[in-house]
């Protein structure tokens, strides 16, 4: 018999919620004691019973089944013969041979394969394939092609009726500037930049304050639009985690993104204890949980956060170079750098043109400051280490760019020569060490390659009309991407002389590196040297009257701009030479079509030459003529009379 | 007599070593190197072609192996397969 049971439900009961409710406890079964079932016990007294407070256990046993092993041999018989044939049997063997040659179907087969078998013999004795043909042969040095970049895709939001192939549309009117670049850590398809405008107080109402994740293959639409409270000036991915994205705004908070989530931050910091001017450089550290970062901005303040708690920054350094931690005398920083090998130290460029190297381990704040290498006339906009000499970095500042070593403290060991423009980003090659590449306010591109050329870059590219405000290359080393001030971000894809390693390049720059450090460390030892007998001379020499004619500021100004003109004549004189030169078709020298600076590469041409390199710059300003010398005289002269 | 030829002439070229003629049960039926080596080639050849061959019929099954080439870096092993037997040549190539 089959038992069955049903239980049915009407539909529009099911999903209803369950209420729980409490009632007094209820007895459902008592069965009183029938005294009369005593008569089937005995009475028992007195009663051993015991109790033990433990846990109860029982013992098993467990036998697994025994594996047998036993060693055996094997003895191999020849095999394949019949069955009547018995191997061992000399004889035998042979007549069964002899029987299979003289079949028919053998005789045709051998010779068959005979045939085929010869051919490759011969084949062999012929030639042999795998010979070694043409001995080890040096590559040639096939870069006959001149340096060359290509522009592969040109991200721009301006508004325009024309359907430009690749470029991206964007419904805002009002232009900003792409301030910072990042491109996404795996894939390299991604970029992320960040949009804002750095004028002073030029925000006008309608301007939008997003930042756009745009994806290569999609130049028509930005893959994502991050939303922050106020413009982001810096942008950066998450080399862990390519999901987030840490983002510094105008107002001096942080925020960060996690773009599965969407536009809008995830986080923001407290406005109090965020910065108080916009955050020129946000960088990510390398940590175990991945999630902390730092920040640096104007205000003087360099700022530890852990994104999961943004409610109040994990650390702070300010930077004041007299190492008092008083922020009336910091100095603003513009641009932040942070080497992941080496994880404790980093590097700031200020506004004031110098560049602090700080040490975030040290114990006490004002340790934290380990050393400061000033250079620059103006605002360092861009900083990084060479990422194979970590030893070696690059700053991008005013109308030069100067290569670093830590060692030497007082100046830098190598630099170009300035130009007209203001540079404004920079950045070295990942693939090879001595080529950077660096960006100008005329809105040109140079990639410079150290060991080929150093009076001039390599390749330079105008890349748009307007000022190029950021740049970023690909972690693959061929497609660099540099924003400009209207907001255009042109992608250019370098050509593979630029991008691929040669060969002995890596010990030819080592070479070249250490060969200025070792020169610079050289005029340093001197100048101590010098300075220390100056001293020494001027403390015996007290009592001599200063025999120089205290000039009043006013005459001191007269003089400056006196100089300043005539060096400015002297130029568009020699300019104007240089074009009536070119007009009659002479090819003056190199024939360049810059105007020509004085060649002054800052090596010294000839060792007697070395140490006037470093002299006064007043003394050679007449001479050479240049003018943004003589604007460095002139500012001190200035600074002199404000002395005064 | 044609067989003997034909194995000579094989033989007789620059550079091989020996010639081997097994059948399809792997028993070495002509050969000119002694009786353990023969069996060792004749036996680790036999189930060589059979893999290749049946390599080849699997990628296609029209196809079928015709010669296989082994390099190495003393000599170099030529077996030409056919259905019953098989036909092994050892050649040291000039080098």
């Amino acid at each position: 018999m089959e038992i069955i049971y049903v239980y049915t439900r009407k539909r529009s009961e099911f999903g209803r919620p369950c209420s729980f409710s409490d009632r007094p406890a209820k007895v459902n079964v008592d069965i009183p004691p029938d005294p009369s079932m005593a008569s089937d016990f005995v009475l028992r007294n007195p009663v051993d019973s015991y109790v033990q407070h433990t846990s109860d256990m029982s013992e098993h046993e467990v036998n697994t089944e025994r594996v047998e092993v036993e060693s055996r041999g094997v003895n191999h018989v020849e095999g394949g013969w019949p069955k009547d044939i018995n191997p061992q049997e000399v004889e035998q063997t042979i007549r069964f041979r002899k029987k299979v040659e003289k079949d028919e179907h053998y005789i045709n087969t051998i010779t068959h394969l005979g045939t085929l078998m010869e051919h490759c013999v011969k084949q062999n004795n012929a030639i042999n394939i795998y010979e070694e043909y043409f001995g080890e042969e040096e590559v040639a040095e096939v870069e006959d092609e001149p340096p060359s970049a290509k522009t592969i895709n040109v991200i721009s939001k301006l508004t325009s009726f024309f359907n430009v192939l690749l470029s991206k549309r964007d419904p805002n009117i009002t232009k900003r500037t792409a301030t910072h670049l990042s491109w996404h850590p795996d894939t390299c398809k991604k970029l992320a930049v960040a949009y804002s405008s750095l004028e002073f107080q030029q925000n006008t109402k309608d301007m939008s304050f997003d930042s756009y994740i745009w994806d290569l293959e999609n130049p028509n639409k930005p893959e994502l639009v991050l939303k922050p409270l106020s413009p982001l000036v810096s942008l950066e991915y998450n080399p862990k985690d390519s999901h987030v994205l840490v983002g510094g705004c105008y107002n001096g908070q942080m925020a960060y993104w996690d773009t599965r989530k969407g536009g809008l931050p995830v986080e923001v910091s407290t406005v109090e204890v965020s910065h108080r001017d916009p955050v020129y450089g946000a960088i990510w550290l390398q940590s175990k949980t991945g999630t902390e970062c730092f920040s640096a901005s104007t205000d003087g303040q360099v700022l530890w956060w852990d994104i999961r708690k943004l409610s109040e920054p994990t650390e702070t350094l300010v930077l004041d170079v007299t190492r008092k931690g008083l922020l009336e005398n910091a100095l603003g920083a513009v641009t932040l750098e942070f080497e992941p090998t080496m994880p404790t130290k980093f590097m700031v460029g200020t506004e004031q043109g110098i560049v602090i190297a700080c040490n975030r381990k040290a114990k006490t704040p004002p340790e934290k400051i380990t050393s400061t290498y000033s250079g620059h006339h103006g605002p360092v906009y861009a900083l990084a280490r060479n990422p194979f000499y970590p030893k070696i970095f690059l700053t991008v500042g005013d109308w030069t760019a100067r290569i670093w070593s830590e060692e030497t403290k007082e100046s830098s060991i190598m630099w170009t020569k300035y130009h007209l423009s203001y540079l404004t980003d920079g950045c070295w090659s990942t693939v090879r060490p001595a080529v950077f590449f660096t960006t100008r306010s005329d809105g040109t591109l140079d990639v410079w390659d150290f060991l080929f050329k150093q009076n001039d870059p390599s390749l330079s590219l105008k890349v748009c009309d307007e000022p190029l405000s950021s740049l970023r290359l690909q972690d693959n080393g061929c497609v660099v991407g540099c924003g400009s001030k209207l907001g255009t971000v042109t992608l250019l894809e370098i050509s593979s002389g630029l991008c691929t390693l040669q060969r002995n390049e890596k010990t030819l720059a080592t070479a070249m590196f250490e060969r200025e450090t070792k020169r610079e460390k050289i005029l340093e030892a001197r100048h101590r040297e010098l300075r220390l007998k100056e001293r020494a001379r001027s403390e015996a020499q007290e009592t001599e009257v200063e025999e120089k004619p205290v000039e009043s500021p006013h005459e001191v100004l007269n003089r400056a701009r006196r100089e300043f003109f005539e060096v400015i004549e002297v130029e568009l004189q020699r300019r104007a030479q240089a074009e009536t030169q070119r007009l009659r078709g002479k090819v003056p020298g190199t024939g360049r079509t810059q105007p020509q600076h004085s060649l002054r590469w800052g090596r010294g041409h000839g060792s007697a030459s070395l140490f006037q390199v470093k002299d006064r710059a007043g003394e050679e300003a007449a001479a050479q003529g240049e003018e943004s010398q003589l604007l460095k005289d002139k500012e001190e002269e200035e600074e002199e009379k404000d002395a005064a | 007599a044609e067989v003997e030829e034909t194995l000579k002439r094989i033989q007789a070229h620059k550079g091989v070593i020996a010639t081997i003629v097994v059948n399809a049960e792997g028993i070495p039926i002509r050969t000119t190197l002694d009786n353990s080596t023969t069996v060792q080639y004749a036996g680790l050849l036999h189930q060589l072609i059979m893999k290749a061959r049946s390599t080849v019929r699997d990628i296609d099954p029209q196809n079928d192996l015709t010669f296989l080439r082994i390099r190495s870096k003393k000599h170099e092993i030529m077996v030409a397969p056919d259905k019953e037997y098989l036909l092994i040549a050892i050649q040291n190539p000039c080098e």
